[in-house]
């Protein structure tokens, strides 16, 4: 047998319910790897040793006595340090809430708890989901496992590297602008987002609300159907999410896509996206060709307002959400002044970081008297215009392929002007304007850097782009590899 | 683009504190980002009506069903001033008028 943490979800369940393994030899090998290997990804914010080894033993006794089990019982999986734990530390990447334990679970945990899914940590992330590198984290930055010296992507980053270094059979991270598909494409993992309202946010400490999804980290698209089966569904305490019925993901791949239709958006290669992951991800959709899927090209004219946009409406929603942190509730207080305005604003100068500041400032600018119409109405405006270019694409065509990223994993420190790093989810972001599912695959190799390759779904269609994905998969070897930069770590 | 005193009269509705320094950087940076963005001003969005949401839903309802709240001395748990099971904030009021 395989060493246990190289085993995907699917195969470990196998071995669990025939009783050849144990959870808690599984879970054990993952708390393992995270000691030998942690301190130099720094993937987590924290590590739940003793909380995991009791849920694998719990989930041994259901093996045992032969109970009806989830596919994501006994497994070991890692939580984005921004969903809110019962009772453990949520610190969202920031010193505002470096010592926060939420009174509660979200509404996923809960799942995750009740179906016996075993977690290892709480994962890094750039604070309060605001970046793409994890190097906004107020801690410390995440290393991609494909090279230490370069970033993992974010700001889902931890997720995506402790999956890619075997730290964690799968993960959940969120994705506003691309926190999914970004850092999964830089760290050679599947990540996908599903449609706005697929998955409850109840619980998601939020960043923007009418964009945020909670989405799964794994190393293989069928992995990536079992975590999101577990979570996805209705959920009374938040009315955005969707009360259509959740297919069976895992039956959707059936390996066949002969004569699905696949487009690729003209607007999705422009100038900077780097030649190597131009090559890869044509090289990607040939493969979808051999298979049968009918490719040709679609236009999705309003792409080149989509990051525009969605850096007035983010950080609008932003601005809102993040005045909860008043010092007063709970989280860091600055607690040396009788004065209420003095304090507050204390508060926020100390707690909240660079990249979250110049967020909030942004959007309450973009929301202040006088600038409203020009930025804020006009963005939500360019919003429905790109969510018309994808109704128009989905009437034609299945699914939309391009790649995820405009590059491979760029070095810890490289990128500095804030701007230029915003550029880095210029492929992502519109499928979250428009709350369609999207996801990113491992997509081949540019100078020994994974290249993620981008399928988009309509709403609601994450069954589709994960049985292309599963499809694409079994034509491929690219998601089997393993970083080699560690094995010198 | 942005001035010192934008900068200074934004973070103030943002209730964000700032030194001197900041209030340079983010002013600069503030500039780049919105030069970049102002593309956006050649949208051609005649006879549009803004999207805020993507959930494609109207309301969703729900029954109004009691259920028991959370121990006040949980959600207290993470304040960092309470007294006699309820929150502690400086005076509003009092002070200088």
């Amino acid at each position: 047998m395989a060493e246990l943490y190289k085993l995907t979800i699917a195969e470990a369940g196998d071995l669990l319910r025939q009783k050849k393994i144990s959870s808690v030899e599984l879970t054990r090998a993952h708390l393992e790897r995270i000691r030998a290997l942690d301190d130099k990804v720094k993937a987590f914010t924290l590590v739940t040793d003793d909380l995991a080894m009791k849920q694998a033993q719990e989930a041994d006794l259901h093996f045992q006595r032969g109970d009806a089990v989830s596919p994501l019982t006994g497994i070991p999986i890692a939580i984005k340090d921004v969903i809110c734990t019962r009772g453990i530390t949520t610190t969202c990447g920031s010193n505002m809430l470096k010592n926060f334990k939420p009174p509660f679970d979200a509404t996923v945990m809960e799942r995750l708890n009740a179906i016996g899914a075993v977690m290892v940590g709480k994962t890094n992330m750039d604070e309060f989901a605001m970046g793409s590198s994890t190097e906004h984290s107020a801690f410390f930055p995440t290393h991609n496992p494909w090279d230490l010296e370069r970033a993992p992507g974010g700001s889902s980053g931890g997720s995506a590297a402790a999956v890619a270094a075997g730290m964690a059979m799968g993960s959940y991270g969120s994705d506003t602008g691309g926190s999914i598909r970004q850092p999964a494409a830089l760290c050679n993992v599947v990540g996908l987002k599903p449609t706005y309202g697929r998955v409850s946010r109840f619980g998601l400490v939020a960043f923007a609300s009418s964009l945020d999804q909670i989405g799964p980290f794994a190393r293989s698209a069928r992995d990536a159907a079992i975590l999101l089966q577990a979570v996805a569904g209705p959920d009374s305490r938040d009315s955005t999410s969707s009360y259509k019925p959740v297919p069976d993901y895992s039956a959707a791949l059936k390996g066949n896509i002969k004569g699905m239709r696949i487009g690729v958006p003209e607007e999705y290669w422009v100038e900077g996206t780097q030649p190597g992951v131009v090559a890869a991800v044509r090289q990607d959709i040939e493969k979808l060709r051999e298979l049968g899927a009918e490719v040709s090209e679609v236009s999705l004219p309003h792409t080149k307002y989509g990051v525009s946009a969605y850096y007035i409406i983010a950080p609008a929603e932003a601005s809102a959400n993040l005045a909860r942190y008043d010092g007063v509730k709970y989280g860091y207080s600055y607690r040396d002044t009788d004065d209420m305005w003095e304090a507050l604003e204390q508060t926020r100068e100390h707690g909240f970081g660079q990249e979250v500041k110049r967020r909030i400032m942004l959007g309450t600018y973009a929301l202040s008297s006088g600038y409203y119409d020009a930025y804020y109405k006009q963005a939500e405006k360019v919003r429905a215009l790109i969510t018309q270019d994808f109704d128009r694409a989905f009437e034609r065509f299945d699914v939309l392929a391009s790649p995820a990223t405009p590059s491979v994993a760029f070095r810890l420190g490289e990128i500095s002007d804030p701007y230029e790093m915003y550029l880095q989810d210029v492929f992502t972001i519109p499928a979250n304007l428009a709350g369609i599912c999207g996801i990113s695959i491992p997509g081949g190799f540019s100078n020994g850097l994974p290249v993620g390759l981008q399928l988009l779904g309509n709403i609601f269609a994450e069954d589709v782009i994960l049985r292309v994905a599963d499809a694409f998969e079994r034509v491929t070897d690219y998601h089997k590899q393993w970083p080699e930069a560690l094995a010198y770590a | 683009m942005i001035d010192r005193e934008t900068v200074k009269n934004v973070a103030k509705l943002a209730r964000l504190g700032m030194s001197e320094e900041e209030i340079t950087v983010f002013g600069d940076q503030l500039s780049v980002i919105l030069q970049n963005i102002a593309i956006l001003q050649e949208a051609d969005v005649s006879g549009v009506s803004p999207t805020s949401h993507a959930s494609r839903l109207t309301n969703v309802m729900r029954e109004d069903i009691p259920q028991p709240s959370y121990a006040p001395e949980l959600l207290l748990a993470n304040a960092p001033a309470q007294e006699d099971n309820c929150l502690k904030v400086r005076a509003v009021l009092e002070g200088e008028a």
